[in-house]
């Protein structure tokens, strides 16, 4: 196994608030990996600060190092919006732009002129609806406005969205947490197949959806990266008592 | 102190309240009324499409209404690229720091000078200063300063009703900041910019002040050739017939109120479906 995402002592203010201390992780590459932990504990921010969205949140401050294929993505030297179309982000609530569901997948390419040939977009445009299953549903409307699609289809479309991009990393911020528990189950299998081709790094305060879908798992508390482990381990036979309590559900 | 009994209470904040709100609506009926009733006798195609005649007292208001609507088109014109780029920056990149706090306080206290000031400073600035003499484009000039604020305003709230998460959507796709900007941010906000700009059209149409000694003509007797000519304006065509002209009669006072008051209204009727007819479309 090799790993795609390495941070590194990475710390993280909100201009005085030190939301993220000294944390230290190797994400595997092709795997789901799970970060878990109550509300307020980093886990948000830690997810944001891989492809650098936080970077539009003022006064932000980072120290220490992500490495994403070797090269740190908090030098200066580093492109971000290239960083950001191979790190693609789903966010909690679905959130596609009002236009049809066509040009919400082709979005991506059209503005980053990564393809301009129609027929170029249309096969990706397919090929992305086809790798979140939505394909078959929606192949006759996709004239259609994407607001008109339920929530389980626009997070399958902010997915296809992501991966018309062509990104090597997924980053979920809590995907499933507007959805309702069938939504849920299909997306999580989703997830599943995902990961045969992208690196998938999930946020969740949904402790049994982590222990369902995940490789690794890491918890956090108050900013500190407790326990980062195979899933397994930490849900069966954690190292640490914080760990411990919080997956046997004691608080959180 | 008195205790109402609650549903009596309720009873009578909803009818002051009702009352007040009706209290509204009077003046500006009666404003409409009165000049609908003293001045539609002299609307006529010949009123709307001829050059004034026997001193302004008969013939049309056609240079009037040409007049007025050259300033404020070509006051738009400036206004409004400078406004919306202001307003991008502010909303979109402007950092809450000194800078932008004095630039945000400068806009307020633009917005609250009184018309006739932006007046003497067209005068003095556009007039003369910069030699366009008492012209369209110094008219212009000043209803655009004086309109800016207005415009950074509402372009603004128009930006801000554009969801963030379209934004981090955006630009979670390797999208840059300008490019999101153009692409995300514009198009869902433009229904709402131009409204607003349509209702500072109108609000700008009727202002007299501020073109009294930079544009406006007591008589021109031909249509402008450039921007840079002298030409009479419906408000301020309006101010001198009810005032400086003796034996006017009444029905084209009146007349010219209602072309100016039709204006203002269709624009601002306009601008208000258009509105509606935005919303709709958009569900978010």
């Amino acid at each position: 196994m090799a790993t795609k995402i390495e941070i590194k002592k990475f710390n993280l203010w909100y201009t005085d608030f030190h939301a993220l201390k000294d944390i230290s992780i190797n994400i595997e590459e092709k795997r789901i990996t799970a970060m878990i932990g109550p509300s307020g504990c980093g886990k948000s921010t830690l997810l944001r600060s891989i492809n650098r969205i936080n970077d539009t949140i003022e006064g932000v401050r980072v120290s220490g190092e992500i490495n994403i294929g070797g090269t740190n993505i908090y030098d200066d030297k580093t492109d971000v919006d290239f960083l950001r179309r191979n790190v693609g982000m789903v966010f909690q609530r679905p959130n596609p732009f009002p236009i049809s569901i066509y040009e919400n997948v082709a979005f991506g390419l059209k503005v980053n002129r990564i393809a301009s040939k129609k027929g170029v977009i249309d096969e990706t445009v397919e090929e992305s609806l086809k790798s979140v299953l939505l394909w078959d549903d929606i192949k006759n409307k996709l004239k259609k406005s994407a607001l008109e699609l339920t929530l389980e289809q626009q997070q399958r479309l902010c997915i296809a969205r992501v991966i018309a991009v062509k990104p090597e990393i997924i980053l979920l911020d809590e995907p499933c947490s507007s959805l309702d528990p069938v939504a849920t189950q299909r997306i999580e299998e989703l997830m599943m197949q995902l990961k045969e081709k992208y690196t998938i790094v999930i946020v969740t305060h949904n402790m049994h959806q982590a222990a369902r879908v995940s490789h690794d798992t890491a918890f956090m508390l108050l900013g500190k990266l407790i326990e980062f482990d195979v899933t397994e381990k930490i849900f069966t036979n954690p190292a640490q008592k914080e760990t411990h309590d919080y997956v046997s559900g004691r608080f959180g | 102190m008195l205790k109402l009994n609650p549903k009596l209470s309720q009873k009578i904040s909803y009818s002051v309240l009702l009352f007040a709100t009706i209290l509204a609506i009077i003046p500006v009926s009666v404003i409409v009324f009165i000049i609908i009733k003293n001045g539609a006798s002299a609307i006529t195609w010949e009123f709307l499409t001829a050059m004034p005649k026997d001193g302004m007292r008969g013939g049309g208001i056609f240079p009037a209404i040409i007049g007025t609507l050259s300033i404020v088109l070509c006051a738009i014109a400036v206004t409004l690229p400078i406004g919306v780029c202001a307003a991008i920056y502010l909303n979109e990149y402007a950092k809450d720091n000194l800078l932008t706090r004095i630039i945000k306080l400068a806009i307020v206290n633009l917005a609250g000078v009184p018309s006739v000031v932006y007046g003497l400073f067209g005068l003095g600035i556009f007039v003369m200063f910069l030699k366009l003499g008492v012209s369209i484009i110094a008219g212009a000039l000043t209803l655009s300063i004086m309109e800016l604020p207005v415009i950074i305003t509402t372009a603004r709230g128009a930006l801000n009703s554009v969801p963030y998460s379209f934004r981090e959507a955006s630009l979670s796709l390797g999208v840059s900041r300008w490019q999101t900007i153009r692409h995300v941010v514009l198009p869902n906000a433009l229904p709402g910019i131009l409204t607003g700009a349509i209702l500072s059209i109108a609000r700008i149409s009727g202002e007299t002040a501020p073109i009294m000694f930079t544009a406006a003509a007591f008589y021109v007797p031909h249509l402008p050739k450039s921007a840079f000519d002298q030409v009479m304006a419906l408000p301020y065509h309006l101010y001198i017939i009810s005032t400086q002209i003796p034996n006017m009669p009444k029905n084209i006072i009146f007349g010219t109120a209602l072309v100016l008051l039709m204006m203002v209204l269709s624009m601002s009727l306009f601008a208000i479906i258009a509105r509606i007819y935005f919303r709709k479309r958009r569900k978010w």
